[in-house]
């Protein structure tokens, strides 16, 4: 595995990092893309994101936006192109593996393991932090408690960033809407990933707690230090903490900039509103 | 932490029960309070505690329905008998051969879990239980056409009949055929079967307890989810559905081992549905559910002559009747709130143990 | 070679047994999405109670098959609203599981009404043999009137699939319930219409196989119920021109493994030719692809 900042909080503070996206990113795509059929779900889909970027993905319903998660992962494996993170070729791989490479995900449906604790659902996010085997946990060897015990401090940890430490023993399944989308994002964020993606992360919330969700979006990146990728219809979400934007119609990219670039792209605006609203 | 003290308690509890209850019998029998009939079905419960814990891993804790659990406790049936009687001239003493018995079992189930589960878990749902019926039946038919035999060369094995194994004169036969494991010489006792239960127990807990069981766990309960964290699905199912396997084994040496001849047609499709009962009668994925279902059904049908025709035809009740209650939403809600309310006496905390598992997704 | 054809009429005469009872899984699979595991037991339970209505109650053949058609459609419609109707959104595995508890149920309460004795099967297709190739060669007239229902049974429900305002309407549910609800179909008696046919289909296969192997027990229903829902697969779950394929093709591999490779396997190679396809080609010979949405 590469060589990547352990989960601990930077001491960065809120400065937030200039675009980093010349220096080495940590994700690129060249020419991606996917059918289904003959459909072409998403063609030639390049993006590029640097290590410390909040990037946006944006896009009318059914553009190809979570496909292009699901790329991303090796969910589906693309017909054409190439992914590379931090460098490396996913082609060919595992979900879980590229997991492991450092890519975690949260989900536009939320999946949590809703039978068991919130505890253990972040305990099984940091499943490769521990290194005990099946035979050790069975006979109970000095390695499990030790393991087990660096394992549960450190999920205490990730759960005090959104103060979340007394559900640590209610069942996933039990919590509140909000709670759950949150457990996601740090279950996403125990597999100690460089790059991390939110699909919807605030839908179903309201303007408070969304306006709370920017906020520790960018906390995670400060603390962590890594790249953040997020779809959201949102627009305040994603004007607000967005540093690039990309936005997919039909599959294929339209266009790409900073935030008051795309505001005012005319062909984002008719794409989202019809030619009548880009006039 | 408040989950760690619970889940030990809640384990803690269950080795207690066995252990007090190993007591309770054990005295009976030394006073002779326990009638023949149900002095026979000592070992028999042992063995079915066992097979209901380890089918209660691939079932409730691994959420995959497994209907050839009773092939694995064949294979390690057989395999037993075949140790034992080989080496009763090597190995005098009776307690080392059982336990060397057991051991292979469980190794040979082990082999035969890899084999079944390699390809058996790249399916899901009803698919992959249709195939671990079929295997169950595949194990069945090729054990019904097995000869083994022991003579002085060492083992004779032949799949055409008992000429065919080609032993000496001293030779004798082991397993012969349809007719299956004959002259066995009984090794099994309560108390092994008790400890058996205890090591059982422990593997069955502990693993579930561990990263290993998170991890079977989370694929039981979202399977995208457990692979988009990094959890590699085939290594966690194949490892349930082996350690399953290999626990069925052991039960099924000490099985054999219980009586003096054993056909492999004991081991049909019954029998994997007979603990599939005791699983879901238990509580799918409640492991000291499994322990008193498989107790309490066995012993049950002993007590109650006159409804020993009806057995059957009850389970098949129980099984159709406990997940009609336990799934469908309307009922569901009632029992829950009837079982709130005769629990509401007992209860001082709120955060009293929420029920263990619960449903599973298919 | 006149013994290889005898094999294949032999194989192609159980396989459309096969495809009848392979019908009826196909049909409760594609609309219900459920594998109902007691369909094989209906098959049990049709020839039971026309070896009664001949035994017993000394009907003519004829009305006693239909006698057996009625009850079990009957049986269907009841197991389908007691068992499987309130389990409608529950987990597959509870739904399986009460399909096991059905089957358990059907054989355990023939096992007490009939008891264990094998009953033997009163013939009831009286019609001459072929003789083919100077006598060489011979056709049963059992061996005839399976196929030969089989294509009848084929041809209308094809028909009736196709053509019929209630065929429409299983059509739709299995291609969305909730989209077919929001349409006007009552979704709950479209299924139990199939509900209906798959084990009115059921007791047809029944007699068909008892008059093929007239051994008649509790469990005869199991092994051929299993054998069907792999014929099933084989030909691609929720097809219907799959389960008459998928049939046949398995009756085949059936008698040839027991005559050319070995008696005793041959259930043995039977469940294997399953694995193999479950494993290599889930969606079988006719069936379509259907992935996962993330």
């Amino acid at each position: 595995m590469a060589e990547k900042v352990k989960l601990v909080p930077v001491p960065s503070g809120s400065v937030i990092p200039e675009r980093d996206i010349d220096k080495s990113p940590i994700l690129e795509t060249h020419h991606l893309g996917i059918d289904f059929g003959g459909l072409v779900a998403v063609d030639d889909f390049n993006l590029t994101i640097g290590r410390t970027e909040i990037a946006g993905l944006i896009g009318p319903n059914g553009a190809g936006k979570t496909t292009v998660f699901n790329l991303l992962t090796n969910v589906y494996q693309p017909t054409r192109g190439t992914i590379l993170l931090d460098g490396k070729a996913t082609k060919g791989m595992k979900t879980s593996q590229v997991c492991r490479l450092g890519i975690a995900r949260t989900f536009q449906n939320i999946r949590l393991f809703s039978n068991m604790s919130v505890m253990e659902n972040i305990l099984v996010g940091l499943h490769y932090e521990m290194s005990y085997n099946a035979l050790t946990g069975v006979l109970r060897l000095p390695a499990f408690f030790r393991s087990e015990r660096i394992a549960r401090e450190r999920a205490m940890e990730l759960l005090s960033i959104f103060n979340m430490e007394s559900m640590a023993d209610d069942q996933a399944g039990s919590l509140p809407y909000g709670a759950q989308r949150r457990l996601e994002i740090l279950r996403a964020l125990a597999t100690n990933p460089s790059l991390l993606l939110l699909d919807e992360p605030a839908a179903g919330m309201n303007p408070s707690e969304t306006e709370e969700l920017m906020e520790n979006i960018r906390r995670i990146r400060d603390m962590f230090q890594i790249a953040v990728l997020l779809i959201e219809h949102d627009m305040n979400l994603v004007m607000g903490i967005c540093e690039g934007i990309c936005v997919l119609n039909y599959g294929r990219v339209i266009a790409k900039g900073d935030p008051d670039q795309i505001k005012n792209d005319p062909v984002v605006i008719e794409a989202y509103l019809g030619k009548k609203g880009a006039k | 932490m408040k989950n760690v003290k619970k889940t030990r308690r809640r384990d803690f509890i269950t080795y207690g029960m066995v252990i007090a209850a190993y007591l309770v019998v054990q005295a009976l029998l030394d006073t002779g309070h326990i009638s023949n009939s149900l002095k026979n079905q000592l070992i028999p419960i042992c063995v079915y505690v066992c097979m209901a814990v380890s089918l209660n891993l691939v079932v409730g804790i691994l959420g995959d329905l497994s209907l050839g659990h009773a092939g694995f406790m064949s294979v390690g049936a057989f395999t037993g008998i075949v140790v034992s009687m080989s080496l009763q001239n090597a190995i005098p003493d009776g307690i080392v051969r059982l336990i060397l018995a057991i051991a292979v079992g469980a190794v040979t189930a082990a082999i035969a879990g890899v084999l079944v589960g390699v390809p058996v878990l790249r399916l899901r749902g009803d698919y992959l239980a249709i195939v671990t019926l079929a295997f169950g039946e595949i194990i069945k038919n090729v054990l019904t056409n097995l000869y083994v035999g022991a003579d002085g060369n060492g083992l004779h094995i032949s799949f055409k009949n008992a000429m065919a194994m080609g032993m000496g004169l001293d030779g004798k036969t082991i397993i012969n055929g349809p007719i299956g494991a004959v002259g066995v010489t009984k090794l099994a006792t309560f108390t092994a079967g008790f400890i058996l239960i205890l090591v059982t127990l422990f593997i069955t807990l502990n693993l579930i307890n561990s990263r290993s069981g998170r991890a079977i766990k989370a694929i039981r309960d979202n399977r995208i989810a457990a692979e988009s964290v990094g959890i590699n699905i085939t290594k966690y199912k194949l490892i349930a559905f082996v350690v399953s396997a290999a626990l069925a084994g052991m039960a099924g040496a000490l099985y054999g081992l219980n009586y003096s001849g054993l056909a492999a047609k004991k081991f049909d499709f019954n029998t994997s549905i007979l603990v599939l009962v005791f699983v879901v009668l238990g509580g799918i994925g409640n492991i000291r559910g499994s322990i008193i279902a498989a107790t309490v059904l066995t012993v049950l049908p002993e007590m109650l002559r006159a409804l020993q025709d009806y057995r059957m035809l009850i389970y098949a009740v129980i099984l159709i009747l406990v997940m009609i209650v336990t799934n469908n939403p309307l009922l569901r809600s009632v029992t829950q709130s009837v079982v709130k309310k005769l629990k509401a006496p007992f209860v001082k905390k709120k955060d009293a143990a929420p029920a263990e598992g619960g449903d599973s997704n298919g | 070679m006149i013994g290889l054809i005898s094999n294949l009429i032999s194989g192609v005469s159980l396989g459309s047994v096969y495809a009848i009872i392979a019908l009826g899984y196909t049909m409760v699979y594609g609309i219900a999405k459920m594998l109902n595991f007691a369909h094989g037991d209906v098959i049990m339970v049709g020839a039971y109670i026309c070896f009664c209505g001949i035994n017993y109650l000394s009907l003519p053949p004829v009305v006693a098959v239909l006698l057996a058609i009625i009850a079990c459609t009957a049986l269907g419609i009841v197991i389908e609203g007691l068992a499987y109707k309130p389990l409608r959104s529950a987990p597959n595995l509870a739904v399986l599981i009460t399909a096991i508890g059905v089957s358990y149920f059907l054989q355990n309460s023939a096992l007490l009404i009939w008891k264990s004795d094998p009953k033997v099967f009163p013939s009831i297709i009286k019609l001459e043999p072929i003789h083919c190739f100077d006598g060489q060669l011979t056709i049963g007239g059992v061996t005839l009137v399976t196929v030969l229902c089989c294509i009848v049974v084929m041809v209308c429900l094809t028909l009736f699939i196709s053509r019929s305002k209630t065929g429409k309407a299983m059509r739709a549910v299995s291609e969305d319930k909730v989209a077919a609800q929001l349409m006007g179909i009552n979704v709950n008696r479209t299924i139990s219409v199939t509900f209906a046919i798959g084990s009115g289909l059921a007791a047809v296969a029944g007699v068909l196989l008892c008059s093929a192997y007239p051994t008649l027990i509790p469990t005869t229903g199991a092994m051929p119920g299993i054998k069907a829902f792999t014929a099933a697969v084989f030909g691609g779950i929720g097809s219907i021109p799959g389960a008459m394929l998928g049939g046949i093709l398995l009756g085949v591999i059936e008698i040839f493994a027991k005559a050319y490779i070995s008696t005793q396997f041959s259930d043995a190679i039977v469940f294997a030719v399953l694995i193999v396809v479950l494993l290599i080609k889930p969606t079988g010979i006719l069936g379509k692809k259907i992935s996962e949405k993330v």
